[in-house]
């Protein structure tokens, strides 16, 4: 069903087919961002190689003012500046749809298609013509496209002019190549085509209030703002732009500006299983500290995992899931590490996981993180995924409760311990499953053995069943506890929903709400949860009950989040349909409408 | 980790340090290991050293692996915090507990298995990044838990107990720190406590990684006449080439040396090392002819002692990282987080 041109303005997808290594990457983002300036709800999704230079990379820009941030799945206006990837580029192009390419060279191939519009822009040309310096030639043609598709697209030429000049404030000469590069591309376009394009943007005023920020720098700034001061890693994508941000946050935020004294140490480890270790020591000893890492780095953090949950240690891990198994696809991305992470280590063991759908809650998640697991004296995992960590998403403008104070949990002070009688580690004073714990040097009395060993409720080492089933009995009381202490689903119905839900978590969040929209165009009305932590706490345990049959939409092969629900509630498997979603690249809402839409026909014919 | 309890009792008589506390309450459990054990007489040296060094137990963090070294902090220091890790990733636990509170006293207890082979990445990089901690290992060339099979630092040639050779070269964790950069490298022998205490004492105090390789034998798996790991092997080719007296800040240098034979190292906090060649052609601080050293003896059969390498001048893993000197674990919240106007005007850049 094609689109009249009329309503693809404000509603398309722009989709730069690039060379990696070659510059692309802050031209699409000048695109983005001007789209986002206009006013104009936006996104983008980067789908990149596992590689530094000279293989292609793809930058999709959707243009929204439905708000709907998920990936759309269909391509507009394709800008196709990778020879090695035109025959894809030109399938790509949905009927209708523009292609813009570099007409240096003649590109016979691409005149394939009669059911859309090719654009020809002589980009290295004109950039070789009017640049001298081979580096510049480069990277002057991604910003003359960026010219060009101003004039196709009708972006405020004000509002580039206005990026262009704060992303090079300090580097004049730069500033006056980029400046040049989009007039040659804006010109052209001009001169040669009927410009604006149908597909075309129209200033709105739906992004005040709103940033674009990546989910990765948002968690870093979680782990700045609850006041983590010890970060150990080992550098695996996606997931090292969170310690990059940190440290970066760190610097300018906590360094003593007289002595250059840092109120922060970051350690880059040696390996996965160290980065854990680090974290483990610096958590045993009161300070806030974090790992972030990918699915094979929790691979090999596993042992101190079930460490931490047995002997009871506060840890924040944060997991930016790409796509396994083994090395898999690291660019790309997947929510497949729930089961590891909910379960990792050998023997009885549980997390925490907290499932951020946006760079908003990885905000806010994060902090919530070190509050959780030193609540809870136990390792918390937040589960973000690259699509979330790595693109540029909008959301709300981030804000801070100046009155927040960190919950540190149940430890006991100097004050506290030079008047009791003795400490015991693990005695569960307040029938919550919680004991008291103490710091390593503040005072005589706290002294211990952190063992993960079979111990008894005292903190000695003990092999006697009695005792250790009392230990591990009591870890069930604070995991139900948890249960009560997590963020809660958010939970959205529809009041002619007819007993039929959806259930998500995750990334997959726009993907689901831009289905709902959809499905009830055609008069499917579904309710959502969306849940956000596990254990799942009695919300997400009624939602299911009061559902005859519930979607579960994830972002793997092994419907993962379904086969969770199974093993944690009683909510019977067979009333659960999984909605799978697995090739690497973020999920759209096409998968979820047509499988539910498959279900209601075969429920009707039943 | 097994212990049993010990009965505390303690004679009116029994000299007190700087704190008013006896040498009993620098004790820990009863020790579980087999009589004779050489890890048993590493921690009475600890004991030792660390009373007489007046530092209060609770300040002491002492950590472990997994294996039969790593059982002993549950027999020295029962009133210091205790951290008995996962095997072979002690160094881990150690960094982050150094980097969380730079004023805690750590102590890491490891052996040749825990050390040299699953934690042998862990150990070369704790020692690399110079992390403030004074790091024994309990080297016996067995794995005594498991019952007797041939560890990394087992010599070739040299037998076990039901016969079996060893023929791979073993990981000497003197040359590997030594290599590596490390600041305090020294080797001893658990029935040389003479030794053994200013080691332990001069390695607590030392700013910086301090490994302490102690030859430890296993009286059960490896102590036979063809191990090389035995006491009597080890008392008969142990060689002392540098002795190093340990003089507390303040405390005047009595004993008479002759001058050009002794160096004092004056350490961070006043006290002094002072090292006494007993080879004259032993260097301690020419890293690479100690290393030269150390291998042709081995190859001769002799296993040199001493603290054979030191370099007070190396920062520390927080002095490279210029870490606040008040310990991160103290800094109260307002002096961590940037508040509500720094997120708003952060946020400039993402509109």
């Amino acid at each position: 069903m094609s689109q009249s041109a009329q309503d693809r303005v404000n509603d398309f997808v722009i989709k730069l087919a690039n060379v990696n290594g070659t510059g692309s990457a802050s031209a699409n983002s000048l695109l983005m961002k001007t789209i986002f300036r206009m006013g104009i709800p936006v996104n983008g999704k980067n789908f990149f190689p596992s590689n530094i230079q000279g293989l292609p990379t793809w930058y999709e820009i959707r243009v929204t003012r439905d708000g709907y941030l998920a990936r759309s799945g269909r391509v507009d206006v394709m800008v196709a500046m990778n020879a090695q990837t035109y025959a894809q580029d030109l399938a790509d192009v949905s009927p209708g749809g523009t292609l813009i390419y570099d007409s240096t060279w003649p590109r016979h191939q691409l005149l394939a298609r009669s059911d859309i519009t090719i654009l020809g822009v002589p980009l290295a040309r004109m950039c070789n013509e009017r640049f001298s310096n081979a580096r510049t030639r480069v990277l002057m043609k991604n910003m003359a496209y960026v010219g060009a598709l101003a004039a196709l697209l009708g972006l405020d030429r004000a509002v580039i002019e206005q990026l262009v000049e704060e992303t090079f404030a300090r580097k004049p000469a730069a500033l006056d190549a980029n400046r040049e590069a989009i007039e040659l591309g804006f010109a052209y376009a001009q001169e040669h085509f009927d410009c604006p394009l149908p597909t075309r943007v129209e200033p709105l005023d739906k992004t005040s209030g709103h940033i674009m920020i990546d989910g990765n720098t948002a968690t870093a700034l979680g782990c700045v703002y609850a006041g983590a001061t010890v970060g150990a890693w080992y550098p695996i994508t996606p997931s090292t732009s969170v310690m990059d941000a940190f440290k970066s946050y760190c610097e300018r935020y906590r360094t003593d500006p007289e002595t250059g004294e840092r109120r922060f140490c970051i350690i880059q480890a040696e390996d996965e299983l160290a980065a854990i270790g680090m974290v483990l020591g610096a958590s045993w000893n009161g300070a806030r500290a974090f790992t972030p890492t990918s699915g094979p780095g929790l691979s090999l953090m596993n042992e101190f995992l079930g460490f931490a949950y047995f002997a009871e240690l506060p840890a924040v891990v944060v997991d930016v899931q790409r796509v396994g198994p083994s090395t898999g696809m690291p660019t790309r991305t997947q929510q497949s590490d729930m089961l590891s992470a909910a379960y990792a280590s050998h023997g009885d063991t549980r997390h925490v996981l907290l499932l951020p759908a946006n760079p908003g809650e990885c905000f806010e998640f994060a902090v919530a993180a070190f509050d959780l697991a030193e609540r809870l004296q136990t390792p918390v995992i937040l589960l973000s995924d690259l699509d979330i960590g790595m693109n540029d998403w909008m959301c709300k403008e981030l804000s801070w409760d100046p009155a927040y104070r960190p919950d540190r949990g149940k430890v006991l002070g100097a004050d506290e311990l030079v008047d009791a009688a003795n400490f015991h580690r693990y005695l569960d004073k307040d029938g919550d499953g919680i004991p008291y714990r103490t710091l390593p040097g503040v005072h005589p009395k706290g002294a211990y053995f952190v063992r993960g060993s079979g111990h008894n409720k005292y903190g000695a080492y003990t092999e006697d069943s009695d005792e250790y089933r009392e230990v591990v009995d009591r870890l069930l009381v604070k995991w139900r506890t948890a249960a009560t202490l997590v963020p809660k689903p958010e939970i959205r119905r529809h009041p002619k929903s007819a007993g039929w839900g959806i259930v998500a978590a995750g990334s997959c969040d726009w993907a689901v709400l831009e289905a709902l929209d959809r499905l009830a165009d055609s008069g499917i009305h579904l309710d959502y949860c969306r849940i956000r932590a596990f254990p799942f706490g009695k919300e997400v345990e009624e939602f299911l009950e009061q559902h005859e049959r519930v979607f579960v939409v994830e972002q793997n092969r092994d419907a993962q989040l379904k086969a969770l629900l199974t093993l944690e509630t009683e909510y019977p498997k067979q009333r659960m349909h999984s909605v799978l979603h697995y090739g690497g690249l973020p999920i759209d809402c096409s998968s979820i409408v047509s499988a539910v839409e498959r279900a209601e026909a075969q429920g009707e014919a039943a | 980790m097994t212990s049993i309890a010990k009965p505390k009792i303690v004679h009116r008589g029994l000299r007190r340090n700087a704190l008013g506390l006896t040498i009993r309450d620098y004790e820990g459990g009863m020790s579980t290991l087999c009589a004779g054990c050489g890890h048993d007489s590493v921690t009475a040296a600890i004991v030792q050293a660390f009373f007489e060094l007046d530092i209060p137990p609770h300040r002491v963090a002492k950590m472990s692996g997994i294996g039969c070294s790593s059982k002993t902090p549950a027999y020295f220091l029962g009133a210091s915090h205790g951290f008995n890790a996962v095997h072979g990733r002690m160094p881990s636990i150690a960094t982050g507990a150094g980097a969380a509170n730079r004023d805690l006293y750590l102590l890491g207890i490891s052996g040749d298995g825990d050390s040299l082979s699953i934690g042998l990445g862990q150990f070369a990089h704790a020692v690399r990044r110079n992390l403030d901690m004074l790091y024994v290992i309990e080297n016996n060339g067995v794995y005594g838990l498991t019952k007797g099979q041939f560890s990394a630092s087992a010599d070739v040639g040299s037998k076990a107990k039901r016969g079996e050779e060893n023929r791979q070269p073993p990981i000497d964790p003197v040359q590997m720190a030594m290599a590596l950069g490390g600041t305090f490298v020294a080797r001893s022998f658990s029935g040389d406590k003479d030794q053994l205490v200013p080691l332990i004492k001069a390695g607590i105090r030392h700013r910086g990684f301090a490994l302490l390789d102690v030859l430890s034998p296993c009286v059960t798996f490896n102590d036979h006449e063809a191990s090389t790991k035995s006491y009597a092997y080890t008392r008969e080719f142990r060689h002392r080439v540098v002795n190093a007296d340990f003089i507390p800040p303040r405390e005047e240098i009595k004993a008479a040396y002759d001058e050009g034979e002794v160096m004092p190292i004056e350490l961070h906090d006043g006290s002094r090392v002072l090292l006494r060649k007993i080879s004259k052609d032993y260097n301690p601080h020419n890293r690479g002819a100690a290393i030269d050293y150390i291998r042709s003896h081995h190859r001769a059969g002799e296993i040199v002692t001493g603290l054979l390498y030191m370099d007070e001048g190396d920062p520390d893993m927080h002095g490279l990282n210029n870490t606040s000197r008040t310990p991160l674990n103290e800094l109260p919240f307002e002096a961590l987080c940037p508040g509500a106007d720094a997120l708003a005007s952060l946020q400039r850049r993402f509109r």
